[in-house]
């Protein structure tokens, strides 16, 4: 009997076209786009001005404070100009553009596929490594990652757990990074399981990838303290607290830190670009990101340079099928529909979905026949149909009481229910409107 | 049969009287005082129970009222001066006369001026539109036309006008709670003060982009270029972040800046037509009917031949 986490959960068809396809590496882009704030917490800093000329790897803009990250060039030229651009977040932030000119690194970065498996690094070190190279959680959430390695006071990492579970469907970015760089992966897991002082490290990964979980399975089998968890499919089992649940068979408290329960997780992506940044010294200024839709020719995984335009990518999988409906950063299920094909890559950015104009739309609003779909689909046991209202009536007092801020906007309820409601709009604007009464609360 | 019904009779009035007395007792021993005067400024006050003035509703508001010295930050916008000078003398205290306020829309990126770059077919209120992403427009200051603001009105006094797709406010109605600048996601509502007849002159428009950048996905947007701060004899504009702000409360009215303004961005409300030969369509149509809103159109339809011109 596989594990999986026990409240809600759904079956969206799967739909992972580019499965089992290796990374194919892009041309490099003729223009880069770097938005300033690709993470989670305050938006970096430049560092460089119009007219520098910079090389790969060369750092352009300094995280501003202990919750931000380092943003560093992701191509050699000349930065064009620094000015506002619609990003993926749909609206017009700052943004670094640089023009491409040849492709010369930083000197010091390692760019050879040279597997090299031990470091030397104390703790400090890897973590002080990490945010130099500006790392965020690739997952989706682009959390700093320096800021998950250091561990708070007062509290013990048991295990480190590794999110290769890939729930959503359509991606596949994650499936090959595992097939395609298993080794540097555990290398990557044995620095950060060094940087947090834990002995045990699982990878949690659905069965719906059983090329990886062998492939893993056969290099994890050299170390004694790192195990591969398959999984069984149940969207969103790759929710940080769904797969400790899954994995760990323990639940985070409403409010808490994974690390409360002795647990922190990473993604795959993560733990490949901690093992760049170490090993090879290489900061994040590249990501495998899976351009996939029904419609289009060939879809693929590539590894992209950050800033790189959607639609060079686009372009290279075969060209834009004449019927789209919506392009979406991201997945089906937790994605979000950019506003063109020109807005940049960023470092959380795991695919890029083209949907035909019938599968994009949203149906038309009905009444809520009580079914409790919702309620039954959350994997957090909250009760969508009642928090929707809520939020539509601003009370944001009973709002907080039925733990909204619980919510980790899977959408499954939106996903399951037949009235065709849009329950996770709503739940999402309570959530930050909640969330700021509780800051400013806090705060006063 | 009769005894039964005179002992029941005398039980259940020998019963009612020891409740009564002790609640009499309990009554006076549990008494909370409460100041005479809170109802009083309560019934002075215009129960609309908007939350203009900050607190949930009339009674806490007059509660308030009570229990302060003064009428510091205490301003009932509903009644206005009218109600706080009741309230004053309820309390044997100095009203401090505030100017009349009333909202107005800072965006005038009707269909025509600012045409549609994206398709949005999310739920329709402006709160999520606004979450998701800068809007259906190229510009991600203005209007999303949803009305969520008409939605608060307690007073009636917002309409979405389905030619412009634009909220229009009614002067007349309009009470100035500010229910409409809160619900904005935009905060496109600006409270001004009243001047003489409903007269406005404002910037409809709250663009910080670069002039070109504003220009190019709105018609009618204020690009900074300051030609009104120099205009404005009065010192009443001021420009900060690519935007043009005129202050209600040096504003003379003289319209010298509507004039200037070369993207139209500063409307004008209430006045009379301007004697001008191209304006005739205007001149009718505010001799029709002369109201407020039919200015504001009739202006627009002036902007518009004026675009097709420049075509």
């Amino acid at each position: 009997m596989l594990k999986t986490f026990s409240k809600g959960g759904i079956h969206p068809p799967e739909n992972k076209l580019s499965a089992g396809l290796g990374i194919e590496t892009l041309p490099l882009p003729k223009n880069v786009t770097i938005p300033l704030s690709q993470h989670l917490g305050v938006p970096a800093k430049p560092v460089v001005n119009r007219g520098d000329e910079v090389k790969a790897g060369q750092i352009i803009a300094k995280g501003d404070g202990f919750v931000s990250a380092n943003i560093h060039s992701s191509v050699s030229g000349k930065v064009t100009k620094i000015d506002t651009e619609t990003d993926i977040s749909g609206y017009k932030r700052p943004c670094i553009f640089i023009e491409t000119a040849g492709d010369e690194w930083l000197d010091g970065i390692d760019k050879t596929d040279v597997l090299k498996t031990e470091t030397s690094l104390s703790p400090e070190e890897i973590i002080a490594k990490v945010q130099e190279s500006g790392i965020v959680g690739m997952g989706g959430a682009t959390f700093p990652s320096h800021v998950k390695l250091s561990v708070p006071r007062g509290k013990k990492a048991e295990f480190l757990l590794i999110n290769g579970v890939e729930c959503e469907p359509y991606l596949t970015a994650d499936h090959a990074l595992m097939l395609a760089k298993g080794e540097e992966i555990m290398v990557g897991i044995r620095i950060m399981m060094k940087a947090l002082k834990v002995n045990k490290a699982i990878i949690g990964i659905e069965n719906n990838k059983s090329d990886a979980i062998e492939h893993l399975k056969a290099i994890a089998a050299k170390y004694n303290n790192i195990e591969v968890c398959p999984l069984k499919v149940k969207y969103p089992q790759g929710g940080e607290k769904q797969l400790i649940k899954a994995v760990l068979n323990r639940e985070v408290p409403s409010g808490g830190l994974p690390v409360d329960i002795g647990a922190v997780v990473f993604n795959v992506g993560t733990v490949f670009a901690v093992y760049e940044a170490v090993q090879k010294n290489k900061p994040l200024v590249e990501r495998i990101i899976t351009v996939t839709g029904k419609e289009l020719k060939k879809p693929s995984n590539f590894c992209v340079r950050i800033g790189t335009p959607v639609s060079a990518f686009i372009e290279a999988a075969g060209g834009m099928p004449e019927n789209t409906g919506k392009i979406i950063s991201g997945g089906p299920m937790m994605g979000k529909a950019v506003i063109n094909a020109s807005v940049p890559v960023i470092k959380g950015s795991s695919g890029i979905l083209l949907l035909p104009p019938e599968e994009s739309k949203r149906k038309e609003i009905l009444p809520c026949i009580r079914c409790a779909k919702c309620v039954s689909v959350c994997p957090m046991g909250l009760e969508p149909y009642l928090l929707m209202p809520l939020s539509q009536n601003n009370m944001f007092d009973r709002l907080e009481e039925n733990k909204v801020l619980d919510c980790i906007e899977c959408g499954s309820c939106s996903f399951i229910c037949p009235a065709n409601r849009p329950l996770l709009d709503y739940i999402r604007l309570g959530k930050t409107s909640v969330g700021k009464i509780i800051r400013s609360r806090k705060s006063s | 049969m009769n005894q039964i019904i005179i002992y029941t009779i005398a039980s259940l009035s020998i019963l009612g009287a020891v409740s009564a007395i002790i609640l009499y007792f309990v009554a006076q021993k549990f008494k909370v005082y409460e100041d005479p005067r809170i109802d009083e400024v309560e019934a002075a006050l215009p129960s609309a129970n908007c939350g203009g003035c900050g607190y949930a509703g009339c009674r806490n508001f007059a509660e308030a009222l009570v229990k302060s010295d003064n009428f510091d930050g205490l301003f009932c916008p509903v009644g206005g001066n009218k109600t706080m000078e009741a309230i004053a003398k309820i309390l044997g205290r100095e009203a401090v006369a505030q100017d009349p306020l009333v909202a107005v829309l800072r965006c005038n990126g009707a269909c025509e001026f600012r045409p549609k770059t994206t398709n949005y077919d999310g739920a329709t209120t402006c709160a999520i539109e606004a979450a998701l992403y800068g809007g259906d427009t190229g510009c991600q200051y203005g209007c999303l036309g949803h009305g969520d603001c008409v939605e608060v009105c307690n007073f009636d006094a917002l309409h979405m006008d389905p030619v412009t797709g634009l909220p229009v406010v009614d002067d007349l109605k309009c009470t100035a709670c500010g229910a409409c600048v809160k619900a904005c996601p935009r905060n496109l509502f600006e409270l001004r003060k009243r001047q003489k007849k409903e007269r406005k002159i404002y910037v409809a428009c709250m663009n910080e982009d670069k002039g070109g950048l504003a220009k190019k996905y709105c018609a009618v947007a204020c690009i900074g270029c300051a030609k009104c701060v120099k205009v404005c004899p009065y010192d009443a504009i001021t420009m900060n972040n690519n935007l043009a702000f005129i202050d209600s409360e040096k504003c003379r009215l003289c319209r010298k800046c509507v004039t200037e303004c070369p993207t139209n961005a500063i409307i004008e409300v209430g006045f009379p037509p301007r004697k001008e030969p191209q304006a005739e369509a205007t001149v009718q149509a505010a001799q029709t009917e002369n109201t407020s809103q039919d200015i504001v159109s009739a202006k627009k339809e002036d902007i518009s031949t004026n675009l097709n011109k420049e075509e």
